[in-house]
């Protein structure tokens, strides 16, 4: 596969990227990059590798016994070099999940603030701050700042996806990673995030996965397109589904297959 | 701002977290494995002196130090065995119609309030046979079973109250409810489609529970009795306070006897030679070790039927 | 149409006898406790909770020393048996598949079914034998045993039923593993890992067997953990079993407190975990 970074410099990129489980090579040899403040998709059928590769930009799949070859450089730090903490790699690179996972004995105040508990100690004041800053960039502040500590698993769906993305911007990481963040959720909640998603991109490098391809044209700047483990193709979003280039990324774009 | 978290650094919290969950969970089998070799230190003289005999003898004599262990063995297997003919039927008819039959709403009461039974302390079940259930044996129910099924041995000779008979019934309402919430456990197991087919096919609902239901879940019901017998072959101050303490083989069970439990709790107190506490410990050791197998058994089997979900078993 | 009104009558008996089996085996329960309430609460004043004994033969007196005696050796077990039992539990619920979560798993289905008079022995060899005179230390380190294998297991469960979802998002926020596990995984669960402490607590407060030949019961009030002590279990048993009336009845009183702890405690256990976490994935 050629190599075919977007122009800008990328903010994160995967260089060679094979990812197994066991001796199974969920991903292969992917590289691509992704610029910063721009929005990412990245699509293709169910087990087509699209997730697993997501979750090696912040070494996610390794908490289920997943392991890589290849580089993925964060600016240009290679991530899985080794003494690299992982800790520290998700505070740069957070992930938002396909299924809301507010945590239960947490307010919704808590919740945001979660992420920065393991960052250096911040005065009460500040904590505030960036809280009230989240829940603004994740849409959901005039719903919630009359109730921030109250339960946050009372909060509808669709809230509580969005409260996952307050929680994870509130550290400000250089990336967001989202899994199908709107998989689980209503049509009405999938347009608030998705709307959420413009506003974000203004301050992070963001990459979605989705199996919804009419998300990934609405949203993303960029698309790349996978199948069986490969990377297919990749480019700008209007591109991609306009004008694809390799055979296989039109029969999956115009639903022959997947 | 972001970029100011260099990636490198270590990780010593999570160094220090599992090193003090692997030191609690090594001293589980540690403690296990010193138990075991505590008991056979203690018993070491004993087992030396009298080796297998210990099993076979009758005689049980401290100060002609004359250990044997017969009628301890025996004692222990019979009051668990009229526990067991007592409680199965009870508990499993229990089981059933809390899973087969009762209304909805009363299938949480009921169970509950039998699972109650089990929080209730041994030496009260004990204080309560001594004073109220004895009396009532030895007063009715004892004359009852002598004068109707006297013809067999087993209800013959004089009746004491205190008795094999009356600690194998205390025995029974002890393990009954172990015996009940992990069968209804396993009952509740059973895939609904079982009964399904089986009333589809025209069977009533008793021959559904009974033919489709109850088969199903064999192997975990016997678990679950099997379970019931350790907890009976274990259980020491209702059997102590109820069965006579006597150091006989009798045939009878209005008779007094002794299990293997009893004797170390009143005797070894009392102890004052060195082979006589040996020789509890030996009684200790032979007792822990038929626990052993008989729990292992029931969990095997229990495993067997509610496979990938740990098995209860101390549901109360 | 005969032989189907004979399987009809025979489906109708069967469940006449099983709702008689639920009669039975409800009975002993109300029994008991009726039993208890009817001749051990007329006794239940304030000098039975304050007083110690008094000689045989004498009336009046109390069991204050054993309710002191059973709270010390009671709470001390606990201090030794919780650390290792939810430790342990955790260790198995974060490492399922290590070999010594195996084998701690299968070990404490072992102890579980361990007979409590066989620990008591344990415990005696170990530091009764040693020291050469009874302790209430003894009796708690009998009663830690007893209680550690049943707080592995229950917490282990509780760990397992939060939802791997919420591991997954801790660590996404840069949690280290230690910090997910306590104050998420952990944190989610805590109610059902106290109600298991509470109950395996009330289990043990009842045991008697284990502190015959380690705690051995005593007369007067005793604070001391290096010396012999009373527990409610121990006096209910040296009560019913003496030759006096008067005896009979602290044995009934004593019970009717010592069955009141353990039904609080576990009514304690059960409210702990009234307020469960509300998703569950």
């Amino acid at each position: 596969m050629a190599d075919r970074a977007p122009p800008d410099a990328p903010r994160i990129r995967a260089a060679g990227l094979t990812a197994f489980y066991g001796a199974f090579a969920a991903v292969k040899d992917v590289t691509l990059g992704f610029g910063a403040n721009q929005i990412h998709a990245l699509i293709g059928p169910s087990g087509c590798g699209k997730s697993t590769f997501l979750r090696t930009m912040n070494r996610m799949h390794e908490v289920v016994g997943g392991h890589v070859t290849g580089q993925v450089l964060l600016g240009n730090e290679d991530i899985y070099a080794p003494g690299v903490s992982r800790t520290r790699l998700r505070r740069r690179v957070g992930m938002v999940f396909q299924k809301p996972t507010p945590f239960p004995t947490m307010s919704i105040y808590q919740n945001v603030a979660a992420g920065l508990k393991v960052g250096a100690r911040l005065p009460k004041a500040r904590v505030d701050e960036i809280v009230e800053r989240a829940l603004q960039q994740a849409a959901l502040w005039n719903e919630v700042k009359d109730r921030l500590h109250t339960s946050a698993v009372a909060l509808s769906g669709g809230q509580q996806q969005r409260l996952c993305i307050a929680r994870t911007v509130a550290p400000e990481p250089e990336v967001v990673l989202l899994d199908e963040p709107t998989a689980s959720l209503d049509p009405q909640g999938t347009q608030r995030i998705e709307e959420l998603l413009f506003t974000l991109k203004a301050a992070f490098t963001i990459i979605i996965v989705t199996h919804n391809m009419q998300q990934a044209a609405r949203v993303s700047d960029t698309t790349s397109f996978f199948y069986l483990g490969s990377l297919i193709e990749t480019g700008p979003t209007k591109q991609i589904f306009t004008a694809p280039a390799v055979e296989q990324t039109e029969a999956y774009i115009t639903g022959r297959f997947g | 701002m972001p970029g100011e978290v260099p990636l490198r650094g270590r990780n010593l919290g999570d160094l220090a977290f599992k090193t003090l969950l692997t030191i609690a969970a090594i001293a589980i089998p540690a403690l296990l494995a010193f138990l075991v070799w505590e008991l056979y230190l203690g018993s070491k003289l004993a087992i030396e002196r009298y080796g297998l005999g210990f099993i076979s003898g009758t005689n049980w004599d401290p100060v002609a130090e004359e250990f044997g262990a017969l009628p301890l063995i025996f004692g222990t297997l019979t009051s668990a065995a009229i526990a067991l003919v007592i409680a199965v039927p009870l508990s499993l008819g229990v089981a059933i119609y809390l899973t087969e039959f009762a209304p909805k709403w009363i299938r949480q009461p009921i169970a509950f309030v039998i699972e109650l039974l089990a929080a209730i302390p041994s030496v009260v079940y004990g204080l309560w046979g001594i004073f109220v259930l004895i009396p009532l044996l030895r007063t009715a129910v004892f004359p009852f079973l002598r004068d109707t099924l006297g013809f067999l041995p087993l209800f013959q000779g004089p009746i004491y109250g205190n008795s094999m008979l009356a600690a194998g019934i205390i025995l029974a309402i002890m393990v009954m409810p172990y015996i009940m919430s992990v069968s209804r456990e396993v009952l509740l197991a059973v895939p609904t489609s079982q009964r399904e087919a089986a009333l589809g096919l025209g069977a009533t609902r008793w021959e559904a529970a009974w033919t489709a239901v109850v088969p199903y879940a064999r192997s975990g019901i016997l678990g679950a009795i099997i379970l019931g017998l350790g907890r009976a072959l274990g259980e020491t101050m209702a059997v102590t306070m109820l069965i006579g303490n006597r150091h006989e083989i009798a045939a009878s069970l209005f008779a007094p006897g002794y299990t293997m439990a009893a004797v170390i709790a009143n005797e070894f107190t009392e102890a004052a030679t060195d082979i006589h506490f040996s020789a509890l410990t030996y009684v200790a050791f032979t007792l822990f070790f038929v626990t052993v197998l008989v729990n292992a058994a029931a969990r095997l089997l229990i495993w067997r039927v509610s496979r990938g979900r740990p098995s209860g078993g101390q549901g109360v | 149409m005969n032989r189907l009104g004979w399987r009809r009558w025979k489906s109708r008996v069967m469940v006449g006898l099983m709702m008689v089996a639920v009669v039975v085996a409800v009975a002993p329960l109300v029994m008991i406790l009726a039993t208890l309430v009817a001749r051990g609460a007329g006794s239940l004043n304030l000098a039975f909770f304050t007083q110690i004994p008094v000689p045989a033969g004498e009336t009046g007196g109390g069991v204050a020393h054993a309710i002191v005696g059973t709270l010390l050796i009671v709470g001390t077990a606990a201090l030794l048996g919780l650390p290792i039992g939810i430790g342990a539990g955790i260790y198995c619920a974060e490492y399922p598949t290590a070999r010594l979560a195996v084998v701690a798993r299968f070990v404490a289905d072992v102890m579980n079914g361990t007979p409590s008079i066989v620990v008591g022995v344990f415990a005696w060899t170990l530091i009764v034998d040693v020291q050469k005179h009874f302790s209430g230390l003894a009796g708690s380190a009998a009663l830690a045993m007893l209680m550690v294998p049943m707080v592995l297991r229950t917490t282990e469960e509780m760990v397992r039923l939060v939802p791997h979802s919420l591991r997954e998002a801790a660590l996404a926020l840069g949690y280290p593993r230690w910090r997910t596990s306590l104050s998420v995984v952990v944190r989610t669960c805590l109610p059902g890992i106290v109600t298991g402490s509470l109950l395996a607590i009330a289990r043990i407060a009842g045991e008697t067997a284990p502190l015959l030949f380690t705690a051995l019961g005593s007369q007067f009030m005793s604070r001391d953990l290096d010396q012999p002590m009373a527990a409610l279990p121990l006096t209910v048993f040296t009560y019913a079993t003496g030759p006096y009336d008067d005896w009979h009845r602290i044995a009934w009183a004593t019970a009717l407190v010592l069955i009141l702890v353990v039904l609080v405690l576990s009514l304690l256990a059960r409210l702990a975990t009234r307020q469960r976490f509300g998703s569950r994935g």
